[in-house]
């Protein structure tokens, strides 16, 4: 799904990232973790092609980076559902049509997957808000449309950037619950977060591999968490 | 992003959704289309100068080809011989391709419209008339006028058509100035739409970022401004046309001829440069807006 082969990311100023050689392999569950401004967002930046890496190379479904065109990062990023922290939307436009976004932009038609967005805004609890616009919700809310968003195209992979980080601890393990869901239909799933309260959960109902940011560099995490 | 004309007609295609990713901007849009009224309205008048000038132009033109005239103000007896003679001298002068002398019958069809068609010609004293076609290049009036004073005394050298020259000149320098104005006015809607369109943009910077998130490309973005700026355009232009030409016709008629820089009334062809003004307002703003998106779209993620 997503290989790194010693790859390294430098800003202007100096080396962020260094050495990072991992495979991703279909179906597992990773955790990201590290201090803030460790590069984890960089990171998941790198993994769905935002960010070209400075040395090494990354390959996403087989496909290596640094050779995809702008079309094909977009073709690619309907595979790869990602979900930020701050997530933003169409904000003139209601959360339905935000959570069909994906759907309008490859062409699909949008009246044709009516009854499968019906069901992806329950799945995520967010029926009655469907009119809303984005602005209106809550943080929990805004995490819970940006998932249904990342996985309305069923997408290969789901990446999360510090999904939980502005919401509280009962919305977080709704979310984890909707992510565990995912995963166990197959999905492989990256979540970058620094709660390790929400990695300790995840560990009580799926298999999960914790990956640390430390040093600039990436490394498994012992089996201690 | 290829810049082909299928491309070009599936960006113009009607796409509700695409339409609708771009939220509502009031002011930029009514800005847009002022503009795009205010050149098209400018762009008429221009054009209407560029017409007018040019017929003239061209009239004085075919005018100036044929119109030196020969006149030979003789006593009955020598008019026939000084007319030989003045012809003898006009035929063998460089720059003239032809000296004819008009007939009875034609003097009168001339003389008809002052004095009616039964004048006696015939009793008259009337002046030979001689009619010089000259080539391009033109004769030398002056050396001609020397030679003839010699030859045939009672001719009178009338180029009238002397005068005219410069005044073609500058008409031909007026419709240069009504085109070049165009390609200016066209330049500035062009620069006009691509600030906007950077700002629309700009503006929109978190729309482009979600749409690229969620796997749009980057003609799907693009085509939603452009589609947007080129309706835009066309609208404005559209009525900015229609009220340019309202105004040339609120403009006093002249049928005179000499009304000739007053005639700005757009006539027969011209019409299609008219009609033509807001499709190419659109293109221009069509064309502007692609390549600011490009660009724009170009520098991100």
């Amino acid at each position: 799904m997503i290989e790194l082969e010693n790859v390294a990311y430098s800003y202007g100023g100096g080396e962020l990232l260094t050495d990072m050689t991992l495979s991703v392999p279909p179906g597992s569950f990773h955790f990201l973790t590290g201090p803030s401004g460790s590069g984890k967002t960089t990171f998941l930046k790198l993994c769905y092609g935002a960010l070209q890496a400075t040395s090494g190379h990354v390959r996403l479904f087989d496909r290596d980076v640094r050779g995809l065109s702008r079309d094909d990062v977009a073709l690619l990023r309907r595979k790869i559902g990602v979900v930020h922290q701050d997530c933003q939307f169409l904000d003139h436009l209601p959360v339905t049509e935000n959570v069909a976004l994906p759907l309008a932009v490859s062409g699909q038609d949008v009246a044709d997957n009516e009854a499968d967005l019906k069901e992806l805004m329950a799945w995520v609890g967010l029926t009655a808000r469907a009119d809303a616009l984005p602005p209106e919700l809550s943080g929990g809310e805004r995490q819970r449309a940006a998932l249904a968003r990342a996985v309305i195209m069923s997408p290969d992979v789901i990446l999360a950037d510090e999904p939980t980080g502005n919401i509280d601890w009962e919305m977080s393990q709704r979310l984890l619950m909707l992510l565990v869901e995912l995963n166990r239909m197959g999905k492989t799933v990256l979540v970058a977060t620094h709660d390790l309260g929400l990695i300790r959960a995840a560990k009580a109902q799926v298999q999960t591999r914790v990956l640390r940011i430390s040093n600039r560099r990436l490394q498994m995490a012992g089996a201690d968490l | 992003m290829s810049f082909n004309p299928r491309a070009m007609a599936k960006m113009l295609q009607f796409d509700e959704k695409a339409d609708r990713v771009v939220p509502p901007t009031g002011f930029t849009a009514r800005l847009t289309v002022f503009s795009a009224f205010a050149m098209a309205f400018l762009a008429v008048f221009a054009l209407a100068l560029s017409l007018a000038a040019g017929r003239v132009a061209d009239r004085w033109g075919d005018e100036l080809a044929q119109s030196s005239t020969l006149r030979i103000s003789a006593p009955a007896g020598e008019v026939a011989t000084q007319t030989e003679a003045a012809l003898r001298v006009l035929r063998t002068t460089p720059g003239i391709e032809e000296a004819r002398a008009l007939s009875l019958d034609e003097q009168r069809a001339l003389l008809s419209p002052w004095f009616g068609a039964s004048l006696p010609v015939e009793d008259l004293p009337l002046p030979q008339l001689i009619d010089i076609t000259e080539s391009d290049a033109g004769y030398d009036a002056a050396g001609l006028r020397l030679r003839l004073s010699a030859e045939a005394p009672a001719a009178v050298l009338d180029d009238h058509a002397r005068w005219r020259r410069p005044l073609i000149d500058a008409a031909g320098r007026l419709r240069l100035l009504g085109w070049a104005s165009i390609l200016l006015i066209a330049a500035a809607s062009a620069a006009m739409v691509t600030l906007a369109a950077n700002a629309a943009l700009a503006a929109n910077a978190q729309v482009i970022a979600v749409l690229r998130l969620v796997g749009a490309k980057d003609t799907y973005i693009a085509s939603a401004f452009v589609r947007r700026f080129a309706l835009r355009a066309l609208t404005g232009a559209a009525f900015g046309t229609l009220f340019g030409v309202a105004s040339l016709f609120l403009i006093p008629a002249q049928d005179d001829a000499t009304g000739f820089l007053t005639d700005l009334r757009v006539q027969g062809w011209g019409w299609v440069w008219v009609l033509l003004i807001p499709p190419l307002s659109g293109l221009v703003a069509f064309i502007a807006t692609q390549f600011a998106a490009r660009r724009v779209l170009g520098e991100l993620a």
